[in-house]
């Protein structure tokens, strides 16, 4: 019987579970996040309080191990927030500490081979984020974008938007988890808005624009259209490239 | 004056859209003095069109106004369309306010040439040192040379630019000759080899002296226009290895001859884009790039073109089974990627699993290799034995029979007779 693990779903509770999983060695465990949790008579449990000394030591033993790629990797599969991809990273993590240096290449190993998969599904929603973001300039010069990515990128953009565009002031807020990114022409910090159900848009309205944007946003849709070779029409091939959820950021495509 | 700036960006977009090099990836161009912009090295497509191409550059021209009558381009002087052209001013506006709203990565800048070739390359100069020295942009610029300008302007605008590029546009000098009879080859040899000299030598200096600026950091690439003109595959491919190889190219692009004028020399208007051709002419050339394939293994005077219904590397496997099947557990890495099937990142990943144990075919499925097509080329661990030896022509019936060609609408055009 598998014991269960109910954590709160932080990456520092995961490592902590790693550290408590290797102070007992209770076999196999399934992973549970605690707000996701109903009890069970017949399982056994055991709650992982998140420690940060004990996260800290699994993390740099782990740095220990593997080059930056396979940290960034494990990263990123743990922002994927999905159930089974953190059951993995846990797997994975265990079998790294039981095995010689150079374990994260074997490819044949399920844990080994999701927690790839999955880092590489958050790196492609957050190359899509760094495309397909359109910024739209409200009166008072501040350049906003509202997005809802499908996995928790934010981290991940901040670095190339805070070097691109650094002389001017920029908020991306996750309208999804409700946190966002501020940047004030020096630093970017976290912030949190109370926004009006009706502000849970990509595109704010034209009221508060500056005066300039309406202008722009035509001149791109127009350089859209005229850049576009009717003969060689793909519909297929564009919507794989733009799937159709991505489509109400984009400036080109609203009417 | 939105109107205007509108009819213009309209006319010059357009005219700017035949050329197919999109790329913004290469180059390391760093966000200095809080300016805008950042090059990213992989590059970013902001957008593709209907078409499914991407976009991640505004691509326009300086101006359609152009003193040669080249037959296959849109803005040859004998075609009565409309003409217009830029300011500088309104060239670095459009970029900065387009780049400020995440629309695009950078400029592509290429001008029909009005007067003669300096004249023309200084205003383009213009344009790429008002964004860099005064706008403080460090996004990135696409940058066309115009063949005929003085070497100390080319070699100016390198300084800003980070790609260069010119266009060979026929694949043979023939062809050329025929469609384009001011122009030659070696009108575009001799730039490209200009840059490329001065590419090599600013890379031996920088290594010796850490403040040299950046030149062209992505390097140079070239577009070849295909099915104006009656060459085969091979010729075309040819072309392009011997461009990566002299002149050390970024890219070689291939694009499909749009029918855009009634001379009797080209295809008539109307006439459908070979996008099947353009396709597989690109996967010949990642083949070379990527691959380790040498253009003569994959066309030679017995196979001067190539297949229409399967890739490069399924026929050039087809052609070759003496090679197969390859044992993914022991084979090198140069093998394994010639298998039809498995592709690059497969094939690392092979590499590195194959060390903690013989791999079985559910494994190879969950790496990524496209098994249908790679289980008539390969061996792995758990491969049933197989009584008797296939036929090319059965392979080739076994793969097409359980794929489904994206293509295969349009290749039944021919009459089947019996």
């Amino acid at each position: 019987m598998r014991i269960t693990y109910i954590y709160d779903g932080s990456l520092e509770a995961l490592l902590t579970g790693v550290f408590e999983w290797f102070e007992r060695k209770p076999g196999p465990v399934q992973l549970r996040n605690s707000n996701l949790h109903q009890p069970d008579a017949f399982l056994e449990e055991f709650t992982v309080v998140a420690d940060r000394a004990k996260a800290d030591r699994v993390w740099s033993a782990l740095q220990k191990k593997l080059d930056r790629g396979w940290m960034r990797r494990i990263y990123c599969a743990f922002l994927s927030e999905q159930p089974d991809v953190q059951q993995h990273l846990f797997d994975l993590v265990c079998y790294l500490f039981q095995n010689e240096k150079g374990a994260e290449n074997n490819f044949g190993n399920e844990h080994v081979l999701a927690v790839s998969q999955s880092a590489k599904k958050v790196e492609r929603e957050k190359h899509r984020m760094e495309a397909f973001i359109r910024f739209q300039e409200t009166a008072e010069g501040m350049f906003y974008c509202g997005i809802d990515p499908d996995f928790n990128v934010l981290p991940l953009i901040s670095n190339h938007f805070r070097k691109r565009y650094a002389d001017q002031q920029w908020i991306i807020y996750d309208l999804k988890r409700k946190y966002g990114l501020y940047y004030d022409l020096s630093t970017v910090e976290e912030i949190e808005m109370e926004l009006s159900p009706e502000a849970l848009k990509p595109n704010v309205g034209a009221g508060i624009l500056s005066g300039k944007e309406e202008l722009y946003a035509l001149l791109w849709k127009d350089y859209f259209n005229s850049t576009n070779i009717p003969a060689r029409k793909n519909t297929k091939l564009h919507v794989q490239h733009v799937p159709k959820r991505y489509w109400k950021y984009l400036t080109e495509k609203q009417p | 004056m939105s109107e205007r700036i509108r009819e213009k960006l309209n006319i010059l977009a357009d005219a700017a859209k035949y050329d197919v090099s999109c790329s913004s990836s290469g180059s390391n161009r760093k966000n200095t003095n809080k300016g805008l912009g950042d090059a990213s090295s992989s590059g970013i497509c902001h957008t593709y069109t209907a078409d499914g191409r991407c976009v991640s550059l505004l691509k326009i021209l300086l101006t359609n106004h152009c003193i040669f009558d080249c037959a296959y381009c849109v803005s040859r002087k004998s075609n009565d369309i409309e003409r217009a052209a830029f300011t500088v001013e309104e060239v670095v506006s459009l970029t900065m306010n387009f780049y400020r709203r995440n629309y695009i990565e950078g400029l592509f800048l290429s001008s029909g040439i009005f007067k003669n070739a300096d004249f023309t390359m200084e205003r383009l100069l213009k344009v790429v040192k008002k964004l860099r020295l005064e706008e403080n942009f460090n996004g990135y610029i696409h940058l066309k040379t115009i063949p005929g300008a003085s070497e100390e302007l080319i070699t100016e605008a390198g300084m800003y630019a980070d790609r260069m590029s010119i266009n060979l546009e026929m694949p043979t000098e023939s062809g050329l000759k025929l469609l384009a009879p001011d122009k030659s080859h070696q009108e575009v040899i001799d730039p490209l080899t200009l840059v490329q000299n001065q590419i090599v030598q600013f890379k031996e200096e920088k290594k010796l002296i850490k403040s040299v600026p950046k030149f062209v950091p992505a390097g140079q690439s070239t577009q070849m226009v295909i099915g104006a003109t009656p060459e085969s595959d091979k010729d075309i491919m040819h072309t392009a290895a011997a461009f990566y190889k002299n002149l050390g190219l970024k890219r070689v692009y291939y694009s499909g001859y749009i029918p855009i004028s009634n001379d009797s020399r080209l295809p008539v208007i109307g006439t459908q884009p070979p996008l099947i051709r353009e396709n597989r002419l690109y996967q010949t050339d990642w083949l070379m790039r990527f691959y380790g394939f040498n253009v003569n293994e994959l066309l030679n005077d017995a196979n001067p073109h190539l297949d229409v219904d399967i890739d490069p590397k399924l026929s050039w496997a087809l052609r070759n089974l003496q090679y197969f099947p390859v044992d993914v557990n022991v084979a090198s890495y140069k093998m394994i990627l010639r298998i039809p099937g498995v592709g690059v990142s497969s094939a690392k990943k092979i590499v590195q699993a194959r060390k903690f144990g013989r791999l079985r075919i559910d494994q190879l499925r969950k790496i990524g290799v496209s098994f249908n097509r790679a289980r008539h080329f390969m061996q792995c661990a758990d491969t049933p034995p197989q009584l008797r030896d296939y036929q090319s022509t059965q392979i080739k019936s076994f793969i097409l029979a359980e794929s489904e060609s994206k293509y295969k609408k349009s290749t039944n055009n021919q009459l089947i007779l019996f």
